[in-house]
């Protein structure tokens, strides 16, 4: 047997069942977003690491340049050192059929017999090269679907100076590479940079390391100590030039991986409680009006001798009902969406396999967070009911005072007709009421502009890094340090227009406990196609000594203007310096350093040696050009600008950006309804007013203009409102879409601002219309027989 | 009936129900009526007898579900949506239990928020003398008595001039003194401005001040009686 109050509560539920459709949507997306998004990264985490341990992925790189055999067996006795491997790693070039520019590939050493201790790889397709056959190869996977290489083909490389033709007999992946990056470059690209497995005799033979070993790879026992562990691999590889040890979380893939995973963390963790915030605001909002609404009927259970406690529960169960209703299906929405989106991810991580996780945590905080948030609104409310005394609530409401909104007078006041002043007047006389559907309005705009804008961020940090800073149309990498001198032979090629050094050193900056791991960029004086910018986007005047830090790692190491790094070289005769920043500059992409490349020559002990060049070019010669690069011996790679542009917008619309657009959507949704929810409420509140109107003979335009003129007014007061509230937002999301590798900037940005309040104006058109349909349909009998 | 004055309104067969099959509700069970310009008539009957439907019906609120129903020689049965907002807006006046007024508006806009749209309305200011509430033209709602709100909804019925006035319990929200202060009004703007006055009540004594009195019981008309001796609204007991 249904209570009668019960049977109440559902009845109440069934007559607002738009708008607690709209309300249950807000929390329901929320608490989607929350579920689809720690789904999403408990997964994709569970499966790296399960990917990592299964494979076993080093937790210890150490490269070096000719390390002995036997080394291996002191590697191994290291404290806290569970496994060893030692291998043959080298750069190639592969020659793609059709393509004139070779791609750069890095070939990796397999053990002769039996599988790899460490850093195994797993077969996707073929088989392991046989034993004595220096021929066969095994190819990245990745890399060969974007060219089209299956086993069975053949494959010219030119390894260590030497052309030499292969047999691909297998496709692998490998938790080392779940990113390629070529040398110098940082944006990850399946198609150029390539991977190649072949016999440790074979590779060995190439790169002149019978006997020896160029790269050495340890796994730990649990609890052993990393630091301690590095520094006594280093003082080990020292004497055979090694270049620095390095730990799992500074290698490149997986630096990568995190790094887009914990950028999916930082979008889980920052976004969704905007929008239960704005949830419970819309749920605090139209409770109050039904509370208000039944005043009568309040009064009179309290009459009957309904105690506070009782009415209380009956429109808390209300308030749950609407909350929990939404947090449910907002849980059912996040599994589906968690689970659609973990296999992108799959596939763009290129993980083997799927760990997927549901995490239950998440679904009791999503319904804990939206219960809570509801409750926050609905408690303001039971305020209300239980402040009602039975006589006070069963009086007809006086009407709602408006003579302090003052008389019109003057020029206003002839201007003005009627239905104007009605809604001018509900407006100044009843501020706390319109200034919440403005503000829910405006928190609508501000999550519109915040993700719009974000849209833009994205473009400025495409825009900023291919045509501000980097000015060139191609960029060759030598094999290693060469003389100024070899840039007059790229002068000299026709077309080509312009030539610029660069140099860039591998590096570990530190600032007290403040390491980063990467690059020292050296440019010439007076560079015009590769510069350092700052703010203003004017060229930094880089001084002969000193450093300039992206302002991204400033921010990693801590510093400021007039700090000094220690600056540990991991190239040539390793010399640690220590370098004051001198200045921060504007980039998005990457965490660079500059020098001047004198300085650096200078600080180096060298003689105008460079590590690349910067060409600008004459179009009608590239293939001319990219042909004669490939004849030179000292070119170890060339890449088009063109095409890390196209990588790195293929990057942000895949990875962790992607989500981006969901977020976007979900963002309209909410605006959408909050803005319906505003249009109801005020007609709920009006209707009364409304339908005396239309019986007075006010045609359906005429009374539409009262309701939806007060609409319009609060809509556009929330328009500059929301477009400030949402510039703030947008520093916050911002942040949350920035990584590693790239920085999304917030930015003042117009026409996202414009496109937000199209939004909010076409959602609050077909708000309007939604509820002007209500109007025309409505019984004027009824709402008028109706005591308010 | 009376054949002397012109009718202003006539239903035939006028029906009325709600809902269908065995839940079927007769509101409205083929009713035959004549009004009589410029007259007071006073609707009476218990709750549900179909009073107030027909007062809806001819008001132009409503559909009858079948029959006619004409104002003058228009047919209200037949006219669109549009063309009943047009009829509310040129001929008739309403004024309910409820006063229904714009608590934004004071009660001199009130009444503009009617003289704004009418064809010929009276000046607002004459409108609310007739109610008698002059001094408080540029009082808000919620700064007046329920009877002063309820004498400003007949101004505002009133200063279109409209042809017909339909008052649905209009002073049943009211006390006695504030009542007979009410049905003075409506009997001054019937005589002041000739226009036909329709009022739905509970109250029999009412009929008092009516030229017709018409009962009813079950959704039909159980008597008309023509009053041929007027009281003054004043003199109404309570």
């Amino acid at each position: 047997m249904v209570s009668p109050l019960n049977r109440k509560l559902l009845r109440d539920l069934w007559r607002i069942k738009g708008q607690a459709t709209a309300i249950g949507v807000v929390i329901g997306v929320g608490v989607m977003l929350l579920v689809m998004m720690t789904g999403l990264t408990a997964s994709l985490t569970e499966t790296r690491d399960a990917y990592y341990d299964r494979y076993r992925l080093a937790d210890i790189f150490a490269p070096a340049s000719r390390a002995p055999e036997r080394l291996t067996t002191r590697l191994a006795a290291i404290p806290g050192v569970a496994a060893v491997q030692s291998r043959v790693q080298g750069r190639a070039l592969i020659d793609i059929p059709g393509q004139v520019l070779p791609v750069q590939a890095q070939a990796v050493s397999l053990p002769d017999r039996g599988r790899p201790a460490i850093n195994d790889v797993y077969l996707t397709d073929g088989r392991l090269p046989a034993s004595g056959r220096p021929d066969e190869i095994l190819l990245l996977q990745s890399f060969a679907l974007a060219h089209g290489l299956h086993p069975g083909d053949q494959l010219n490389a030119t390894m260590n100076g030497a052309r030499r033709s292969f047999d691909v007999v297998g496709l692998a992946q490998s938790p080392e590479f779940l990113y390629t990056t070529a040398p110098g470059e940082l944006i990850p690209d399946d198609a150029r940079f390539g991977v190649i497995w072949m016999s440790r005799s074979g590779l060995a033979a190439a790169y002149d390391m019978n006997g020896a070993f160029n790269e050495v790879l340890l796994s730990l026992t649990r609890g052993a100590n990393l630091e301690a562990t590095l520094t006594a691999v280093d003082r080990l590889l020292d004497p055979y030039g090694g270049f620095g040890a390095y730990a799992r979380a500074d290698q490149t893939s997986n630096r990568f991986v995190t790094e887009e995973i914990s950028g999916l963390v930082a979008a889980a963790i920052g976004v969704p409680p905007i929008f239960l915030l704005v949830a419970a605001f819309l749920l605090y909002i139209v409770i109050g009006r039904i509370v208000q609404s039944e005043r009568g009927q309040i009064g009179l259970m309290k009459a009957f001798g309904y105690t506070d406690g009782e009415l209380g529960a009956h429109y808390s169960k209300l308030i749950l009902a609407i909350a929990l209703g939404g947090a449910l299906a907002g849980c059912l929405a996040g599994i589906a969406a968690g689970r659609a989106l973990v296999g992108v991810y799959t596939d763009y991580f290129k993980f083997p396999f799927l760990v997927f996780q549901l995490e239950p945590s998440s679904f009791l905080l999503g319904i804990a967070v939206s219960l809570l948030a509801a409750s926050a609104g609905g408690f303001m409310v039971l305020r209300q009911v239980f402040g009602l005394l039975p006589a006070a609530a069963m009086r007809p409401p006086t009407p709602p005072d408006f003579s302090r909104a003052g008389h019109l007078s003057g020029a206003l006041g002839r201007i003005l007709d009627q239905p104007s002043r009605m809604v001018l007047r509900r407006i100044i006389r009843q501020p706390g009421r319109m200034a919440a559907s403005m503000l829910g309005i405006a928190l609508g705009m501000a999550l519109s502009v915040a993700m719009i804008t974000i849209y833009a961020g994205f473009d400025r940090t495409i825009d900023l890094s291919f045509s501000v800073v980097d000015r060139s149309d191609v960029r060759v990498g030598f094999t290693h340090p060469v003389s100024t001198k070899t840039l007059f032979e790229l002068d000299r090629l026709p077309g080509v227009v312009r030539v610029e050094a660069t140099r860039t050193v591998p590096a570990v900056m530190s600032n007290g406990l403040h390491t980063y791991r990467g690059g020292l960029i050296g440019i010439p004086a007076g560079a015009e196609l590769s510069r350092a910018i700052d703010r203003e986007l004017e060229p930094i005047l880089l001084p002969p000594r000193g450093v300039v830090l992206s302002s991204a790692l400033a921010r990693i190491l801590d510093v400021e203007i007039g700090d000094v790094l220690d600056v540990d070289v991991r190239e040539g005769r390793q010399p640690v310096l220590q370098l004051a920043v001198a200045g921060i500059a504007e980039t998005l992409l990457g965490s660079p350093a500059f020098m001047s490349l004198e300085g650096m020559n200078r600080a180096l002990g060298d003689t105008r040696r460079v590590s690349g060049a910067y060409l600008m070019i004459d179009q009608a010669y590239a293939d001319d050009i990219y042909m004669a690069l490939q004849n030179m011996p000292t070119v170890a790679g060339v890449s088009l600008k063109s095409q890390a542009r196209d990588a790195f917008v293929t990057l942000m619309n895949t990875g962790a950006g992607a989500i981006r657009y969901v977020m976007g959507a979900i963002a309209f949704i909410i605006t959408f309804g909050i803005v319906y929810n505003a249009a109801r409420i005020a007609y709920a509140e009006r209707a009364r007013d409304l339908a005396s109107l239309r019986v007075m003979g006010f045609t359906r335009a005429e009374t539409a203009f009262v309701l939806l003129g007060e609409l319009a007014v609060v809509a556009l007061v929330a328009l500059p409102v929301g477009a400030v509230l949402g510039y703030y937002l947008s520093f916050g999301i911002a942040a949350g879409f920035s990584t590693d590798l790239y920085q999304i900037p917030a930015i003042f940005d117009g026409p996202s601002h414009g496109q937000a309040a199209l939004v909010v104006m076409a959602a609050a058109i077909v708000s309007g219309l939604l509820v002007k349909r209500d109007l025309d349909r409505s019984d004027l009998i009824e709402v008028l027989k109706t005591r308010e | 009936m009376n054949v002397g004055k012109p009718i202003a309104f006539r239903t035939r067969g006028l029906t009325k129900t709600y809902g269908e099959g065995r839940s079927t509700v007769h509101a409205l069970r083929g009713v035959d009526l004549d009004i009589p310009q410029g007259e007071i008539v006073v609707l009476l009957g218990p709750s549900g007898s179909g009073k107030s439907t027909l007062l809806n019906i001819v008001g132009g609120l409503d559909n009858a579900t079948e029959g006619t129903a004409h104002f003058l020689d228009q047919c209200l049965t037949e006219m669109s949506s549009s063309a009943l907002t047009r009829y509310r807006r040129q001929h008739v006046g309403f004024v309910f239990q409820f006063y229904n007024l714009m608590p934004s508006l004071t009660a001199r806009e009130n009444v503009e928020l009617v003289t704004e749209i009418a064809s010929d309305p009276m000046d607002p200011d004459d409108a609310l003398a007739l109610v008698g509430l002059r001094e408080r033209t540029d009082h808000f709602p919620a700064q007046m008595s329920g009877g002063e709100q309820q004498r400003v909804a007949i101004a505002r019925a009133v200063a279109k001039q409209p042809d017909v006035l339909f008052c649905d319990e209009p002073t049943g929200a009211l006390d006695s003194a504030t009542g007979r202060t009410v049905l003075s009004v409506l009997r001054d703007v019937n005589e002041k401005l000739g226009s036909t006055v329709l009022m739905v009540t509970h109250n029999a004594n009412t009929a008092a001040m009516a030229d017709r009195v018409i009962h009813f019981a079950d959704g039909n008309i159980r008597e008309v009686i023509e009053n041929k001796s007027k009281l003054d609204p004043a003199a109404i007991e309570w």
